[in-house]
This record gives structure tokens, C-alpha cells and sequence, in this order.
């Protein structure tokens, strides 16, 4: 039995502050920035969005791709995201319910840092493959916050990316094989009650990152009996251009297949929407027959791979919402002022 | 909203959440919020729940600088009259959009975002807002599809 994505969907809000800008108001060299992450400018939610809005405008999209799919027909939705708006009170059921997909269905919200969502689909995978649901959604949405001055500032992002899991013939892309790496280590966390995360600076990448999204790549290789060369597209996790481009040339991808799956520079770190919305973006141009070899990567830390194989399928439904570019092009710029107000970081009286 | 609030306001979700409206199947028309009978037809009215189309045009629209204290943080806004393309005329606000941008007869499409937030940690309120449309995403496709000819035709 054919088990893979049979609806995918992306949102992106449309503001965006440039890295100038934010090096501007703190006397930063704007250059180490752009150069050094490799990003030119970031997306900001608007007042009235949060992962819960960003979420849902997501699945809609992933729903209206997945046109077989009837909303009684949905069994399973998650949300991951480490900015769930309520620290009690899923997001998933507002998600669902916004969908029309309740009562009959199991919802939760996952956690595991930017991970979170690429988890919940191989929970989706499981449940389909043993009977348990038809389809299972999962969603990676976040709204990141980074502490003022603070290196992540210039990255931490907002967006969101939709996954309609399911069976049979309406598969775009079938999930040929999925491994996971895990352990325990200390390179980013947020307490309860703190407004923003904290970092252990340059131990974030080698014992970190690289560890897990090269481990996990290599050994999901090693399993499938497969090279970087049966693979088009490579997608990672990216917190800036530079640690994806590095794992990618270690791992030997060649750098023209991370290419179309790599928003970064353009978009920033959406966390749980990061590696998630580089797969809808390889999605919106990759044709049947071609594969993508997607690894995740969550803080605490953790990577899932996916060996995914684009099916014929695709050329009917990709056209049913809107691509990635798209929202990366509707853009409109804002200030640190303006960013200030909408992220609420004036305290009034 | 007090805590005590939250029971009326939660009644309401559905139809905040999913922009659902009445259909009379007697006479065709459609109605929003929702109603138990048909004003038209009264007893011979044949009622069902529906999910309307979220597109529809502005009929009349204007624009908030000093809101009440619930909305004061989005100002300014725009608040529209919106008339659905099945008819029926909702008041919403629009959004994504500068509010010198707005005009009567725009096309808008539903959207989902937060209404407003309680204080000290109360619920948030969630439902349909309108924006402009935008089906400038539909010429993505071919440019997108062109460029990867391109990029194959030279490796
Ligand atoms: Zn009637």
C-alpha cells in the first residue's frame, strides 16, 4: 500500500523587517549579519496572527489540495509548534475545529523544538498504515520569538506548513522509508513563564545540529540502500543558509538540490515551519518520479529523515492553492517601530 | 469579556469559526448570522446549516482611529460591510490591506485570525476576518515550471 502526503498547503504572513533594519537600532554591522546567517530580511506576524491563524490557513490550503479527502474522513490532527498560544488549551482543537473536521477525530499539540510537526507525520504514517484513521494532518506553525538584540532576532520567524497524510491513489508523495536520532543535549530550551528561549551559542551547531541532521541523513541512507545521488532534492532543517549548505556538502549532496527547498535567506527560521515549508516548496516544482530526502532537526535534540517519492499524482493537485514563492514575494516592510509594536515589546504603564 | 462571558461567546464559535449561514431550500435565499426559520417563507421555509463560499465584495466599509479598548491596539482598521457572493451582508474586519486601499465593490475572501484577547490571561477569540483577493498566485506555476526547464536544459 502506496502511504505518503495525498495535500500539502503553506502560509507565510506578509510582513517582513529587513536584517538592516534590525542591525540599525542596535549598532550591529548589518553585513556580519547578512553574510554570516546568510539572511536578507525576515516574515512578522501580524496583531491578530499566532500559530493557531497560521495553522489553519495552512491546512486550508493542504485541504484544498487534498480534494478526495472529506472533512469526516480526517481521524488525526496535530499541531507542532514551540509558540502554541495558550500553554494549556490545544491549538489542535482550534484547528480542527476551524476545518470542520470535529468531533470525530483525535487532536493534539506536539513539542520538540522545531521538530515537532516532522514527528507527528510519522505518527500520521503509523496510524494510517495500521488502519487506525483514512487521514491524519499534521501542521508545523510557529510565530519564533527572539530576545531583543539577540542574535536570533534577526531569524526567528513566522509561518506555517500543512500535511494531509493518507493511502492509495491520491498520494503525491509516498514516504518510502523514515529513521529518527535522538538524544539528550542542551543547545536551546525556553522555561515556563520566559518570554524568550535561551541558547548555548556556538555548541548549537557541531554537538548539536550537524550531529543529529548529518547522523540521521547518513543512517536513513545506509537503511534504504541508497547514495545522495538517487536523490533531486535535499531538504534540512535551516536556521540560517549557512548550517543546511554545510550538512548538505558533508552528507554529499550537491548544492543545486538544496537550492529550491532552501527560504531562509528570504523568509527566516519558522521553526516548526522551517524544513516543512522547504518540502512545499521543492513540492511546488518537482515532478513524478522524482525523489527528496527531507531531514528535520529539533533542539533538545533530535532529527527525522523522510525518503519521499513524488508521484503522478502531483501535476493535477500542486495547482489547487497557492506555491511557497508566493508568499515569499507578498511582502510588505515594516520598521523596528512598527516590528516593536506588533511583537508587544513596548510595555504600556 | 468577563470569564463569565465565555459560555455565550463559545455558543457563537462555530459560526465564527467557519463563516456557517442558513439555506432555505424553499426559496433560495441565504441568511447570516444563522436562523431557525426563514423569514421569507415562515412555516414553509426549508432551513440547513451552510458553509458559504467566503468570497464577496465590499458594500460599505469605514475606517476605525480610536477604537474601544478591546480593538484600540489595531488601530487603525478598517471595518467593512461585507455582501457574501451568496447574498448575505456580513460585518467583518478587513485586513492585509491599508485602509486607503479599500474600496466599495473590492473583492475580499475569508480569512482566519484572532478577534481579541482578553486581559490577565483570559481566553482569545478567534473567527473570520476579510482581506482582499489576491489570484495573482495561479501565473506561479508556468513561471515556476519554465525556470526548472531552463535549469534542466542546462546541466
Ligand atoms: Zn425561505
Amino acid at each position: 500500500m502506496r502511504v505518503g502526503i495525498v495535500g500539502y498547503g503553506a502560509y507565510v504572513p506578509r510582513l517582513r523587517i529587513r536584517v538592516e533594519e534590525i542591525a540599525r537600532v542596535w549598532g550591529h554591522d548589518a553585513n556580519s549579519y547578512r553574510e554570516g546567517l546568510g539572511i536578507e530580511e525576515k516574515s512578522v506576524p501580524s496583531l491578530d496572527e499566532d500559530t493557531a491563524t497560521i495553522a489553519v490557513e495552512a491546512a486550508r490550503n493542504a485541504m484544498r489540495r487534498a480534494r478526495e479527502v472529506k472533512p469526516s474522513e480526517v481521524g488525526a490532527l496535530f499541531v507542532g509548534s514551540e509558540s502554541h498560544p495558550y500553554v494549556v488549551k490545544p491549538t489542535a482543537a482550534t484547528v480542527a475545529e476551524a476545518l470542520g473536521l470535529t468531533p470525530s477525530l483525535t487532536a493534539a499539540d506536539t513539542e520538540f523544538a522545531c521538530k515537532a510537526a516532522t514527528t507527528a507525520i510519522q505518527a500520521c504514517l503509523g496510524m494510517v498504515k495500521a488502519g487506525y484513521i483514512r487521514y491524519g494532518i499534521s501542521i508545523g506553525a510557529d510565530t519564533a520569538q527572539g530576545a531583543p538584540r539577540d542574535a536570533l532576532e534577526y531569524t526567528a520567524a513566522a509561518g506555517g506548513a500543512a500535511y494531509v497524510i493518507g493511502a492509495g491513489e491520491g498520494v503525491i508523495a509516498e514516504v518510502e522509508a523514515t529513521y529518527s536520532y535522538t538524544q539528550d543535549v542542551p543547545d536551546f530550551w525556553r522555561r515556563d513563564g520566559d518570554s524568550y528561549p535561551r541558547h548555548a551559542g556556538r555548541f548549537t551547531g557541531e554537538p548539536a545540529y550537524f550531529e543529529h541532521v548529518i547522523n540521521c541523513t547518513r543512517i536513513l541512507l545506509e537503511k534504504t540502500g541508497t547514495t545522495p545521488r538517487d536523490y533531486d532534492y535535499v531538504v534540512f532543517h535551516q536556521p540560517n543558509s549557512k548550517f543546511p549548505l554545510k550538512a548538505a556538502r558533508e552528507l554529499g549532496f550537491e548544492d543545486k538540490k538544496l537550492h529550491p527547498g532552501l527560504l531562509v535567506n528570504r523568509l527566516g527560521n519558522t521553526y516548526s515551519g522551517s524544513s516543512l515549508l522547504g518540502l512545499a516548496a521543492v513540492l511546488d516544482v518537482a515532478s513524478p518520479g522524482e525523489r527528496i530526502l527531507l531531514t528535520s532537526y529539533g533542539s533538545g535534540a533530535g532529527s527525522d529523515s523522510f525518503s519521499i517519492r513524488v508521484t503522478a499524482a502531483i501535476d493535477s493537485k500542486r495547482k489547487l492553492a497557492p506555491p511557497v514563492i508566493y508568499y515569499l514575494d507578498k511582502r510588505e516592510y515594516i520598521d523596528y517601530s512598527t516590528y516593536a509594536r506588533y511583537r508587544r515589546l513596548f510595555k504600556e504603564r | 469579556m468577563s470569564v463569565s462571558g465565555v459560555p455565550r461567546h463559545w455558543r457563537s464559535q462555530r459560526e465564527r469559526y467557519r463563516l456557517l449561514g442558513t439555506y432555505c431550500e424553499n426559496c433560495g435565499t441565504s441568511f447570516f448570522p444563522r436562523r431557525k426559520i426563514c423569514p421569507k417563507c415562515r412555516r414553509k421555509g426549508r432551513t440547513r446549516e451552510v458553509e458559504f463560499s467566503g468570497r464577496g465584495r465590499v458594500f460599505s466599509y469605514t475606517v476605525i482611529h480610536v477604537g474601544s479598548k478591546t480593538f484600540d491596539e489595531y488601530a487603525p482598521y478598517v471595518i467593512g460591510l461585507i455582501e457574501l457572493q451568496e447574498g448575505p451582508r456580513v460585518l467583518s474586519q478587513i485586513v492585509d490591506c491599508k485602509p486607503e486601499d479599500v474600496h466599495i465593490g473590492m473583492e475580499v475572501e475569508v480569512c482566519f485570525r484572532k478577534l481579541f484577547e482578553q486581559e490577565d490571561g483570559g481566553i482569545i477569540s478567534y473567527g473570520f476576518k476579510f482581506r482582499p483577493v489576491d489570484d495573482s498566485w495561479v501565473e506561479y506555476y508556468g513561471k515556476l515550471l519554465a525556470e526548472k526547464k531552463a535549469r534542466t536544459a542546462q546541466t
